[in-house]
């Protein structure tokens, strides 16, 4: 788990290299992001401060 | 009017159609039904909705919020009943077969020596699927004899409750190929080839997909299937079986299309948001 740095930009650190990921806008719980750097999807857990967890790949009713 | 979207992941679908919403200027509130206590007996701020789309990758939340919202009497996209003819195999294929849609041929049986036989009666390979499931997962190709013993033993072993249903399909010898049509508000919008060498053609297995001309068959078949089941917005999946033509394989009520915008050239969340959008306009009317 990884708190957002402070910059004028919205940017949280990827919990699992230390990338800076940056958001086009607010983020809001549950959106999921994939890190630029390490590839890893991301889930916001909380948006004040930005939090990230790695996101589960999937789970036993997940589907279409 | 006011629509709310529920949802258990913002994954890009769910951006894309909130992108949608706000594109045309509607109004809609996500929110994170993992957030949510419902009381049952009092909509609450659910009142204040004319309806909701949800967009949850879990069936359970999917299934549980969209019955209490129902109760409430507020439209849901896609309604129940369509949420459970497209989540249970079984369910897809009364609706299709009570509306005269051609699919696979399927049989169903709840102990292991009739899982036997209706294997037996279908021949083989057959295909053995749990009747709630997805993206692939759990399915088994049964090409003899041997394999279908042994996998029946080991369900009967160690599956769950769920997995003492036997639900077997014919196996469509298919091109290494499926077709998948999205259908919204009754009507095609849009269809996708999926190609792969393994015979689970599934994009969530590594399938690839490239867009696919709207054929008036594929037109009838996709509509006839959404209809079946009732359902607002839906991803119609289809085979082309070498002796009947195409056959619907399964319908996917929380449809994914990230991949299909660009291979089609559809719009596929502005079409979902236009519908929601009409079918909360008539609720509030």
């Amino acid at each position: 788990m990884s708190q957002a740095t402070a910059t004028t930009a919205i940017t949280a650190v990827c919990p699992e290299c230390d990338a800076v990921i940056t958001f086009d806008r607010a983020p809001l719980n549950g959106q999921i992001v994939r890190c630029p750097d390490c590839g890893v999807e991301l889930e916001v857990v909380s948006i004040n401060p930005i939090v990230l967890e790695v996101a589960p790949e999937v789970e036993e009713d997940w589907g279409e | 009017m006011r629509i709310a979207m529920t949802y258990t992941r913002l994954r890009t679908e769910e951006l894309l159609l909130l992108d949608a919403f706000e594109g045309l200027g509607i109004e809609v509130e996500p929110i994170d039904l993992r957030a949510v206590v419902f009381d049952p007996m009092n909509p609450g701020r659910w009142s204040a909705f004319d309806a909701v789309i949800d967009r949850s990758v879990s069936l359970t939340s999917t299934l549980t919020a969209v019955r209490i919202l129902e109760g409430y009497g507020i439209r849901c996209i896609n309604p129940l009943r369509a949420i459970e003819a497209c989540s249970d195999k079984l369910s897809t294929t009364l609706a299709l077969a009570g509306a005269g849609v051609p699919q696979p041929d399927v049989r169903v049986a709840v102990s292991p020596d009739a899982g036997l036989e209706a294997v037996e009666a279908i021949g083989y390979p057959a295909v053995l699927k749990p009747t709630v499931g997805s993206w692939g997962r759990l399915v088994d190709r049964l090409n003899d004899r041997e394999a279908d013993e042994a996998v029946l033993e080991r369900l009967d072993t160690h599956g769950s409750a769920k997995q003492g249903v036997f639900y077997v399909q014919e196996h469509v010898n298919k091109p290494d190929r499926d077709i998948r049509v999205f259908v919204v508000g009754g009507e095609p919008i849009a269809a996708i080839v999926r190609h792969s060498a393994h015979w689970v053609t599934n994009t969530a297995r590594g399938a690839t997909a490239e867009g696919l001309e709207l054929t008036d068959e594929l037109r009838h078949l996709a509509v006839n299937g959404a209809e079946a089941v009732g359902a607002d917005v839906v991803a119609v999946d289809l085979l082309e079986c070498p002796e009947r033509g195409l056959v619907v394989n399964e319908l996917n009520h929380s449809m994914e299309f990230r991949n299909s915008i660009t291979t089609t050239g559809v719009d596929i969340p502005r079409f979902v948001a236009e519908h929601a959008a009409h079918i909360a306009e008539g609720a509030t009317a």
